[in-house]
């Protein structure tokens, strides 16, 4: 509809983060609602986006006025318009169950706090909808300083873990910003399209496959593919848990989208599959992925600590959907792009929930809690059905078409390893069921047990509600999913896939 | 040889390059100190930014800036007279991108030194492992 | 650990010199990169943008966008270094001293002790031991404001030579950096207060991406700075130059801003009192 859509969708936080910086020295209680406004300003101009990629309308858009090779474009197509959308809401929601953990534990630090969440979610919405391979480092780097920053502010081994992922974070921004350079030196160009054109006489050159062998390192490093992933557990388990909340859920599936953008737009799929022929490789450190996630996962006694292993394992779950290379396969890696962000959105609510009340997320204080939290826990329950995939959750539709894919391309591998996650995501979190459900209240939380041991003792509404709202959105988008596939996934996948 | 020689000499900036960054990557693995590796970080960064700059040179030509006069219309720009000015505006971001990222890590580094009173890294895991 | 890295060293070394083979040697003037995009920069830029600096055209106006987000990195530095270092203000009752100006003498007042002396002679200072040097505080302060001429110079004439708002910017800021490395951060903090530096930079950004947001309102692409021929005199292309120098002004007051800011929290460890 209005054709500055791309522009306004990563301009409005922009601008607001800078007004509430200033915010935060001359009038403090204006910050949240300015991240507020900003964050529901995005949303509905992702919906608007959202809209207009179904009515088939393009939404390119010229920065500067300057043509495509020699200005940086925006573009929105049927691949990047669901992860725009959910990136916007999961902001949203999340900015909304911030506010009582930011106020309690942080108060005088509300206006910076507010500014790098903002920027935060500007970076990822932009990389999702750059045009431009060096804009995607840009907004890259925006994403990662705010995120190390906004992890860093955890409490403990939080600083330390930050500056891990800082260091693992720069040299993968930093491989793809050579492999951009590679790309540069043989092609001279900068824009995705043109240097995808480009290539195409010069599938046998050195330069190019190791362009694409850094690239793909540089992102694995950033998405916390299985042997690149020792910086992801700690970083996401110490951060407060508004941030691991937000961060966790969006960084390693823009990174998800960003590799399949790559390949998609940049490298094509005839180079990836027929010219190198990673894919069978790949797929086979996906599922190492996957069990190793799953195994170290069972290993824990921390649940939120538990859940980044998942984290860890969910990522097999998309880079090998995607790598199977056919075309279930392929909607069944961007469909759990979109649910996997739900679910694991909706986890880290219900742990942040938690920890809010009881401190810790470790598994021992978790007993009596379905009587103390029933809300809370109740909304575990349900990302945790997803996750293991259960019908009518979303998590079971996405692992639908990722099985059939496995079968259609025979990779057996992958099949038995997807379904053994599913059954270690059944013991993982029957286990935490059965603490919170059979178990009495612990000893060890004297003020709860002077009280009167079944007191109901929940984490605020105002982080309730945006639980809730989640929890439904995983039924809902369950129930939608042959809306999604039909109107907008099946639309973004290539001719060529079988 | 000659051949292999003829061809290592006439890419030199490269090699430079790989080897300036492979030393800021060993440093980031290798080193305890958490500073000596933000700094072998920084060489990492540097190395990509010399191998950009290097891309934009051509031979004999001068800095981008077109000579021009006011009275005189304008002529024809030969491109090949001037370096190629897109690596450098690139790099302008990438030398901001890697202050940025400097700042932050000393930043966190303060918060690690200020939580543990040393900057050692087995030391410091070894204060997490025994409290 | 020793080993470990020995080994992912010689690997992606291997990998990377493995790809020099097909690279074009060094200087070739008819390797692609050359040829394909950046010829059209160098051709045109006087006649589309009137900016002769070719760096600075692609900096500000083709590759515009690049450069806002790349401002807007500055500034989350400057946010987060804030937000990880900043304790906030809370006096505890300690000793106070005072040096005296002439000699150079500290006097420490004890908790609670009235200062009797003319305040006027006396400066108040964080620490017993705070550098102090005749000589070198003379020099700096006679050399601060050229450096500061020199910057804002840089800023102005980036269209013409090299130079443009980073480079003036980082000079602008290191002329207050001088400031509190030669005197120190108290004097630094009177001539540009931690407000002052914590709101330039978020300004600075500001500018730049409302002189964006000013040519979406005036009808045209954002960052498209032919729209501002409609404010400013001159026609289309002069407006591309104008908006390029808008910009400019926008770099240049955002990095001197979180230089300092930056400086301020990681020497004194977020305490704004004598850190180094």
């Amino acid at each position: 509809m209005n054709v500055h859509y791309p522009a306004l969708l990563v301009i409005i936080p922009l601008l607001a983060s800078f007004f509430i910086s200033a915010a935060g020295w001359l009038r403090p209680v204006w910050c949240f609602p300015l991240a507020v406004a900003a964050m529901a300003g995005s949303l509905l101009v992702s919906l608007g986006l959202l809209v207009d990629v179904l009515l088939g309308i393009p939404g390119l858009y010229w920065f500067g006025g300057w043509p495509p090779p020699w200005g940086i474009y925006y573009r929105v197509d049927h691949l990047n318009t669901l992860v725009l959308v959910i990136i916007a809401a999961v902001g949203f929601v999340n900015l909304m169950a911030a506010r009582p953990t930011v106020e309690r534990d942080f108060p005088e630090k509300a206006g910076p706090f507010y500014t790098l969440y903002v920027l935060f979610v500007t970076g990822l919405l932009g990389m999702v909808v750059t045009g431009d391979a060096f804009n995607l480092y840009v907004l890259l780097e925006i994403a990662a300083i705010t995120g190390y920053a906004l992890i860093a502010l955890g409490k403990g081994r939080a600083a330390l873990s930050s500056l891990h992922y800082i260091f693992m974070g720069t040299i993968g921004a930093c491989f793809y910003l050579l492999g951009v350079g590679y790309l540069y030196i043989v092609t001279g160009s900068l824009n995705m399209e043109d240097i995808s054109r480009l290539l195409q006489p010069l599938h046998g050159s050195n330069v190019v496959i190791v362009a694409f062998v850094i690239m793909m390192v540089g992102i694995w490093l950033k998405m916390g593919f299985f042997p690149l992933h020792a910086w992801l557990p700690n970083a996401y388990t110490y951060a407060p848990s508004p941030v691991s909340s937000l961060v966790a859920p969006l960084m390693t599936k823009v990174m998800v989208y960003v590799m399949i953008r790559m390949i998609l737009t940049v490298f094509t799929l005839d180079y990836a599959f027929l010219v190198l022929k990673l894919n069978d490789a790949v797929v086979w450190l996906a599922v190492i992925a996957i069990v190793a996630g799953s195994l170290l996962a069972l290993a824990e006694k921390d649940v939120k600590r538990m859940l980044t292993y998942i984290v860890v394992a969910e990522v097999g779950y998309m880079v090998g959907g995607f790598w199977l290379g056919n075309r279930a396969g392929f909607t069944g890696a961007v469909l759990h792009i979109v649910n996997d962000a739900l679910m694991t959105f909706c986890l880290f609510l219900a742990v942040g929930n938690i920890i809010h009340v009881k401190g810790n997320s470790r598994l021992e204080s978790l007993s009596g809690l379905f009587r103390t939290m029933p809300w809370t826990m109740g909304a575990l329950v349900v990302g945790a059905l997803s996750i293991i995939g259960v019908p009518p959750t979303c998590g079971f539709f996405s692992k639908w078409y990722l099985l059939l894919g496995a079968i259609q391309s025979g990779h057996y591998g992958f099949l038995a390893a997807l379904l053994g996650s599913s059954l270690v995501g059944v013991v993982l979190f029957f286990r935490i069921f059965e603490i919170g459900y059979f178990e009495p209240l612990g000893a060890s939380h004297g003020p709860a047990h002077g009280e009167g041991g079944a007191a109901v003792r929940e984490a605020p509404l105002g982080m309730l509600v945006p639980l809730w709202i989640t929890a439904l959105s995983l039924i809902l988008v369950g129930l939608y999913t042959g809306e999604i596939v039909g109107r907008v996934i099946r639309h973004a996948i290539p001719e060529m896939m079988l | 040889m000659e051949e292999i020689l003829g061809l290592v000499i006439a890419r030199y900036n490269y090699w430079i390059y790989i080897t300036l960054m492979m030393v800021g990557l060993y440093g980031m693995i290798a080193k305890n100190n958490l500073v000596k590796k933000i700094v072998g970080m920084n060489i990492f960064q540097t190395a990509i930014i010399l191998f950009y700059v290097s891309i934009g040179v051509k031979k004999g030509a001068t800095i981008p800036i077109i000579e021009h006069s006011h009275d005189v219309a304008h002529q024809a720009v030969r491109a090949a007279d001037y370096i190629n000015p897109l690596p450098h505006v690139l790099m302008l971001t990438a030398i901001v991108v890697s202050v940025a990222t400097l700042g932050v890590a000393l930043a966190v580094a303060v918060t690690v030194y200020q939580r543990h009173q040393t900057l050692e890294e087995d030391e410091i895991l070894k204060q997490i492992r025994e409290p | 650990m020793k080993a470990l890295g020995l080994i992912i060293v010689a690997l992606v070394g291997a990998i990377l010199v493995y790809a020099t083979i097909d690279f074009p040697p060094f200087g070739d003037p008819e390797s692609p990169a050359s040829l394909h995009v950046s010829p059209r920069y160098l051709e045109k830029t006087l006649e589309e943008t009137a900016v002769p600096n070719a760096v600075t055209s692609v900096l500000a106006d083709y590759r515009s966008f690049d450069t806002m987000f790349e401002t807007t990195v500055i500034f989350c530095a400057g946010v987060a270094c804030f937000l990880l270092l900043r304790v906030p203000r809370r006096r505890p009752p300690a000793p106070r001293q005072f040096r005296h100006r002439l000699t150079g003498l500290t006097f420490r007042i004890k908790d609670g002790g009235e200062f009797v002396l003319p305040v006027r002679e006396f400066e108040p200072v964080d620490s017993i031991w705070t550098p102090y040097d005749l000589i070198i505080e003379t020099i700096c302060r006679y050399l601060i404001p050229f450096i500061q001429i020199f910057g804002l110079y840089v800023i102005a004439h980036g269209h013409y030579s090299p130079g443009g708002g980073f480079q003036g910017g980082v000079i602008l800021g290191a002329s207050i950096i001088l400031l509190s490395v030669s005197h120190n951060l108290r004097t630094a903090l009177k001539r540009m207060g931690e407000k002052t530096s914590a709101l330039f930079s978020p300004l600075g950004v500001l500018i730049y991406t409302g002189t964006g947001v000013l040519c979406l309102v005036l009808g045209y692409n954002f960052l498209d700075y032919q729209a501002l021929a409609a404010l400013l005199p001159g026609g289309p292309i002069m407006a591309r130059s104008h908006g390029i120098f808008l910009v400019e002004v926008g770099v240049g007051m955002a990095v001197m801003g979180t230089m300092v800011w930056i400086f301020k929290n990681l020497a004194s460890r977020g305490r704004y009192d004598e850190g180094l």
